[in-house]
C-alpha cells in the first residue's frame, strides 16, 4: 500500500479538481457531499470514500482521466482510502483473518464440540449439543457485534454528528432505502459502468442475492432458534417449514449472487479497483459461498450417514466466516450504510 | 505494402458532437458511414468532451428543464448577443428543432440530469448532460458501434479532392501513415481551428503564444483551409475568437472547465504594471466573463492577476489550483512579482473610492467606487482582511468564429450547387453566431446541423 500520507494527498488533488468540475454531481451520493465542503481533510476522505460505491461511471466520464495529465481515477483512489479507513476503524485493531485459517480454525472446534459422536435421521443435536452450540455462536456474535458498534461509533465519531441524529427517523428510513436499493449502484435506473463501460444492473443484482440470501439464512437461523426456545419445537424442521424454506431460499441466494459477483470480477476493467483488495474479496465471497452450499448439502444428506461429517464441515465455515466479518469484506456495509446517513443528513442541512 | 484505401458511401471527418451526430443519422437510412478522428481514442471528442450543456428551446417545463423558454426570447437572446450577426433562417431552424434534438439523443442513450436535481444547476435555458460531455460523447461511440458505423482514430484529413462542386476522394494520415478515402458524400465536422498555433500567431501576432487552448489539441482547422481553398464561402470574423480569463497555472491545452476562474468581479484585476484596467464589476458575471480573455490579451505579456481579500473566500466557485496567499498586500506583491509600492498604491487608491453599500454578488448591488478610473460599478468591497489572495490570469481560447457557409440543408456554399460536402458544428457555426456566444448554443447547433448534415449527405450518396 501507498503510505498514507501520499493517498490523503491524491485524494485532496482528485476531489480539488472534482469540485472545480462538478460534471459528476449527477451520479452519486459523493458528488454533491464534495460541493457541501471546500476542504478536503483525511476524515473528510475516509466519510466520501465509504459513500462511493465504486460505480465507475465518474471514470469513465471523466474528461481528465489518465492519459490526461490531471489523471483523474476517483473510484480506484477511493477504493484505496475506503481500505485504508477499514483499518483506522476496525477494534480492538485491524487483524487480517485469512479465510483458510479462519475456516480451519472453525472446523477443528465444531470437531471439538462434537467429539466422536454420530448419528443418523438428521438428529443435529445428537452430534453437537444444543447448549454447545447456542454457547459457541452466542459467544462468538456478541464479539462480532461489539466489533460492528466500535467500529460505527469510530466512524460516526469523525462525523461530528451526534448519535442522536444518526437515529433521527426520517433521515435513517431514506438512507436505509438508499441502501437496501443500492441506489448508488442505479444510475437512474441503467445500472453501473462495471465490469467495463457498459451500464449493467449484473452487479446490482448480484449483490442483491448475496445480501438478501445472507439475511434470509440469518431469518432461518432466527426463526428456528425461536421455535426451540420459545415453543420447544426442535430441528430438524420439515422441508416446507418456515426455517428450512427461508434457508433454502437464502442458500440460493448465497449460491448465486457470490458466484455472480466473481464472475464480474474477472471480467472487470481493473483501471478502476484497487486490485490489492482482492484476496480479501475473494476470500468473503468464497465463504459465504461455501457456507450456503455445505448448509443445503446438509440439507439434502441429513438423513444420511454423511450428516455428521457435514455438520462439522458446516459449522466449521460459518465459524470461519463469523470470525472473519469484522475484519474483511463484510464491513463495507457499516461504514456505506453510516455514510449514506450521514450524506442523507447533511443534504436535508444544505450547505454546512 | 500498399497503400490503405477507406470506402464508405457517408464518410464523417470529425469525431465531436457534430460528427457523431451526422454519423448515427446517416446510418439510419442503410448507408455505410465512416468517422475519421484525428484524436487517439482516449482524446476522442473534440471539445464536445468538455462541455456541459445545450441551449433548448421549450413552452413547458420538462423533466430536465425548468418553466419555459420560448422561440421568440431564444431569438431575441441571439439578436442581443451577436448584434445582429446571424442568418435568421438558420438561425430559428436550430431553436425550433432543439426540442426534437434532445428527444433525439435520449433515443441513441444520451442522458440528461433531472432538472430537479442538484441545487445549482436548475436551469430553464439549458439542458445539462448526465456526467457532462464525455459521458455525451461515450454515449455516441456506443451507439455508433452497435450500429456498424466504423470508426478510425488517429485518422487527419490533409487533403480533399472537390470537383465541380463533388468530393471524389481526400488524403489522410491514418496512425501516421499517409491513406486515402473515398466518398459518395463527405460530412466537415472537424471543429475550428483554436488549437493551430501558428495560425493564432499569424492572426493575433506574438501575443497569441501566451493563449491558452481550453480544449482539444486536435482541432487545427484543416478542413477550414482545405475547403476554403476550393472556393467555399467563408462565414464569422477570422479575427473572433471566445476567450475568457483563465488560470495562468493551466496546461497549454485540454485544461477544460476547471481552470476558468470566477473571482474577478470579487475583487480587482491588475496588469504586470500593478494596475488596474477595467471595471470588473461592469455587469452579471456570467454576461462579462467572456470579455476578459480578450481584455487580458491585450495586456503586456498577456497576463494579469485577479487580487481577493479574506471576506469574500468560498464565495465563488473554487477553481483547480490554490490561490497564492500573503499576510499583507506587499507580501502579495512579492509573492506575484508584482512592483510592490504601485500595488499597494493602487490597492489603497482603490480601497479610498470604496463607496459604502450592501454587498450582495447574486444581484447588481450598490457598492460601487467613486472618483476612480476605471471605475468599479458593483461589488466593490475595500480588499482590506488578510491574508489576501492572488490567482494569475491568461487568455483561454474556447474557440474560433471563422468557418464555412452553409444553407439550410447544410450544404457548403461556393464550391457548386448541389454539392456533396456538407458542414456541421463548429465549423459552421459562425452562421448561426457571427459574433458573441449564447451558453450552450454550440452543442445545439452541432445536434441540429449534424442530424441535417447526417439526412442529406445520407440522401446525396444514395442518389
Ligand atoms: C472547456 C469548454 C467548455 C465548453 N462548454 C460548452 C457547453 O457547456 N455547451 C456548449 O454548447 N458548448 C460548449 N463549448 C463549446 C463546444 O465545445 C463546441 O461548440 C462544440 O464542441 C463543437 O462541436 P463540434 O463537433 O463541431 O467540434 P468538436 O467537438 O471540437 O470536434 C471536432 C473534431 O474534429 C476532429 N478533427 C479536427 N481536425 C480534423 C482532421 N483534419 N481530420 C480528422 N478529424 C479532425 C477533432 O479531433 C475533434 O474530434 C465548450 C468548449 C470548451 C473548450
Ligand atoms: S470525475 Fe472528472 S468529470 Fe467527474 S467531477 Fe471529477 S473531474 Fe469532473
Ligand atoms: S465511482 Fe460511482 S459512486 Fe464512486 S464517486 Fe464515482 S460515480 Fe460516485
Amino acid at each position: 500500500m501507498q503510505p498514507l500520507s501520499n493517498l490523503i494527498a491524491e485524494g485532496e488533488r482528485l476531489m480539488v479538481i472534482c469540485n472545480a468540475c462538478r460534471y459528476c454531481e449527477g451520479y452519486c451520493a459523493v458528488f454533491p457531499a464534495m460541493e457541501r465542503r471546500l476542504n478536503f481533510s483525511e476524515t473528510d476522505l475516509n466519510y466520501l470514500a465509504n459513500l462511493c460505491h465504486n460505480c465507475a461511471e465518474c471514470y469513465y466520464s471523466c474528461q481528465y482521466a489518465p492519459p490526461h495529465e490531471f489523471a483523474v481515477n476517483v473510484p480506484q483512489v477511493f477504493a484505496q482510502i475506503r481500505a485504508r479507513s477499514y483499518q483506522n476503524y476496525a477494534w480492538p485493531g485491524f487483524v487480517r483473518v485469512g479465510a483458510w485459517w479462519a475456516v480451519t480454525a472453525g472446523i477443528i472446534v465444531a470437531a471439538w464440540l462434537a467429539g466422536a459422536r454420530s448419528a443418523a435421521g438428521a438428529n443435529f443435536y445428537a452430534v453437537i449439543s444444543h447448549e454447545a452450540m447456542v454457547a459457541t455462536f452466542a459467544f462468538v456474535s456478541a464479539f462480532i457485534l461489539a466489533a460492528y458498534v466500535a467500529g460505527f461509533l469510530r466512524f460516526w465519531r469523525e462525523s461530528g454528528e451526534s448519535l442522536a441524529r444518526f437515529f433521527q427517523p426520517s433521515t435513517l428510513l431514506q438512507a436505509a432505502r438508499d441502501a437496501l436499493w443500492l441506489k448508488n449502484l442505479d444510475s437512474h435506473g441503467v445500472g453501473c459502468t462495471y465490469p467495463n463501460q457498459q451500464h449493467s444492473q449484473a452487479r446490482r443484482r448480484f449483490h442483491h442475492c448475496t445480501f438478501y440470501g445472507f439475511l434470509l439464512c440469518l431469518a432461518s437461523t432466527t426463526v428456528a432458534a425461536a421455535y426451540h426456545s420459545i415453543f420447544g419445537w426442535q430441528a430438524p424442521h420439515a422441508y416446507f417449514s418456515v426455517p428450512v424454506v427461508l434457508g433454502t431460499l437464502g442458500g440460493i441466494g448465497l449460491l448465486i449472487g457470490p458466484v455472480g459477483l466473481y464472475w464480474l470480477k474477472r471480467r472487470r476493467d481493473t483501471a478502476i479497483v484497487d486490485i490489492k483488495q482482492d484476496s480479501m474479496d475473494m476470500s468473503f465471497l468464497a465463504l459465504l459461498f461455501l457456507t450456503s452450499l455445505t448448509g443445503l448439502l446438509l440439507l439434502a444428506l441429513r438423513e444420511t450417514t454423511a450428516m455428521g461429517t457435514l455438520l462439522r464441515i458446516h459449522l466449521g465455515i460459518v465459524l470461519g466466516l463469523f470470525l472473519t466479518l469484522p475484519y474483511g469484506k463484510f464491513v463495507h456495509g457499516i461504514y456505506r450504510s453510516a455514510a449514506l446517513v450521514r450524506s442523507v443528513l447533511e443534504a436535508s442541512r444544505g450547505k454546512d | 505494402m500498399g497503400e490503405q484505401t477507406i470506402e464508405a458511401d457517408v464518410v464523417v471527418v470529425g469525431g465531436g458532437n457534430a460528427a457523431l451526430c451526422a454519423a448515427l443519422v446517416a446510418r439510419e437510412s442503410g448507408v455505410s458511414v465512416t468517422v475519421l478522428e484525428s484524436a487517439p481514442v482516449e482524446y476522442r471528442g473534440g471539445n464536445s468532451r468538455h462541455t456541459r450543456n445545450m441551449r433548448c428551446m421549450h413552452e413547458t417545463p420538462t423533466n430536465v428543464l425548468t418553466d419555459a423558454y420560448i422561440e421568440d426570447e431564444y431569438f431575441s437572446d441571439l439578436l442581443r448577443v451577436t448584434e445582429g450577426n446571424t442568418a435568421e433562417n438558420l438561425a430559428r431552424l436550430v431553436i425550433r428543432d432543439s426540442p426534437q434534438a434532445i428527444q433525439w439523443m435520449k433515443s441513441y442513450g444520451v442522458r440528461f440530469q433531472p432538472s430537479l436535481e442538484g441545487t445549482l444547476h436548475l436551469s430553464r435555458t439549458n439542458a445539462f448532460f448526465l456526467g457532462g460531455g464525455k459521458a455525451l460523447m461515450n454515449a455516441y461511440y456506443a451507439a455508433a458501434h452497435q450500429r456498424g458505423i466504423r470508426v478510425l482514430y488517429n485518422a487527419e484529413v490533409t487533403e480533399l479532392h472537390i470537383r465541380d462542386g463533388k468530393f471524389k476522394s481526400g488524403r489522410l494520415l491514418l496512425n501516421g501513415q499517409p491513406a486515402e478515402f473515398r466518398a459518395k458524400a463527405l460530412v466537415a465536422a472537424s471543429g475550428g481551428f483554436e488549437s493551430n498555433l501558428e495560425w493564432l500567431e499569424e492572426v493575433w501576432g506574438e501575443a497569441a503564444r501566451n493563449f491558452i487552448i481550453r480544449g482539444t489539441p486536435y482541432n487545427k482547422g484543416k478542413l477550414i483551409k482545405l475547403l476554403m481553398g476550393q472556393g467555399a464561402e467563408s462565414v464569422g470574423d477570422p479575427k473572433q475568437c471566445h476567450a475568457v480569463a483563465v488560470d495562468g497555472r493551466a496546461p497549454k491545452f485540454d485544461g477544460g472547465i476547471v481552470t476558468r476562474l470566477d473571482c474577478l468581479p470579487l475583487g480587482i484585476v491588475v496588469n504586470k504594471r500593478a494596475e488596474r484596467f477595467y471595471d470588473e464589476g461592469q455587469d452579471l458575471w456570467p454576461k462579462r466573463y467572456a470579455i476578459w480573455g480578450r481584455l487580458v490579451a491585450e495586456q503586456a505579456d498577456q497576463i494579469a492577476w485577479s487580487i481577493i481579500d479574506s471576506k469574500v473566500m468560498g464565495r465563488f466557485m473554487p477553481s483547480v489550483f490554490p490561490p497564492i496567499p500573503a499576510a499583507s498586500i506587499r507580501d502579495l506583491a512579492l509573492a506575484l512579482a508584482l512592483p510592490a509600492q504601485d500595488l499597494e498604491a493602487t490597492v489603497r487608491e482603490f480601497n479610498l473610492a470604496v463607496r459604502p453599500g450592501r454587498f450582495d454578488h447574486q444581484i447588481l448591488d450598490d457598492c460601487r467606487t467613486e472618483g476612480l478610473n476605471p471605475p468599479k460599478s458593483h461589488w466593490a468591497q475595500a480588499i482590506d482582511l488578510a491574508p489576501f489572495y492572488g490567482y494569475p490570469l491568461r487568455p483561454g481560447i474556447t474557440f474560433t468564429y471563422l468557418g464555412v457557409k452553409v444553407n439550410e440543408r447544410a450544404e457548403v456554399q461556393g464550391l457548386g450547387s448541389r454539392t456533396n460536402v456538407f458542414a456541421a458544428g463548429e465549423i459552421m457555426a459562425g452562421n448561426v453566431v457571427g459574433k458573441g456566444y449564447l451558453a450552450g448554443l454550440g452543442m445545439t447547433i452541432g445536434v441540429v446541423f449534424g442530424r441535417i448534415a447526417g439526412r442529406e449527405a445520407a440522401r446525396a450518396a444514395a442518389q
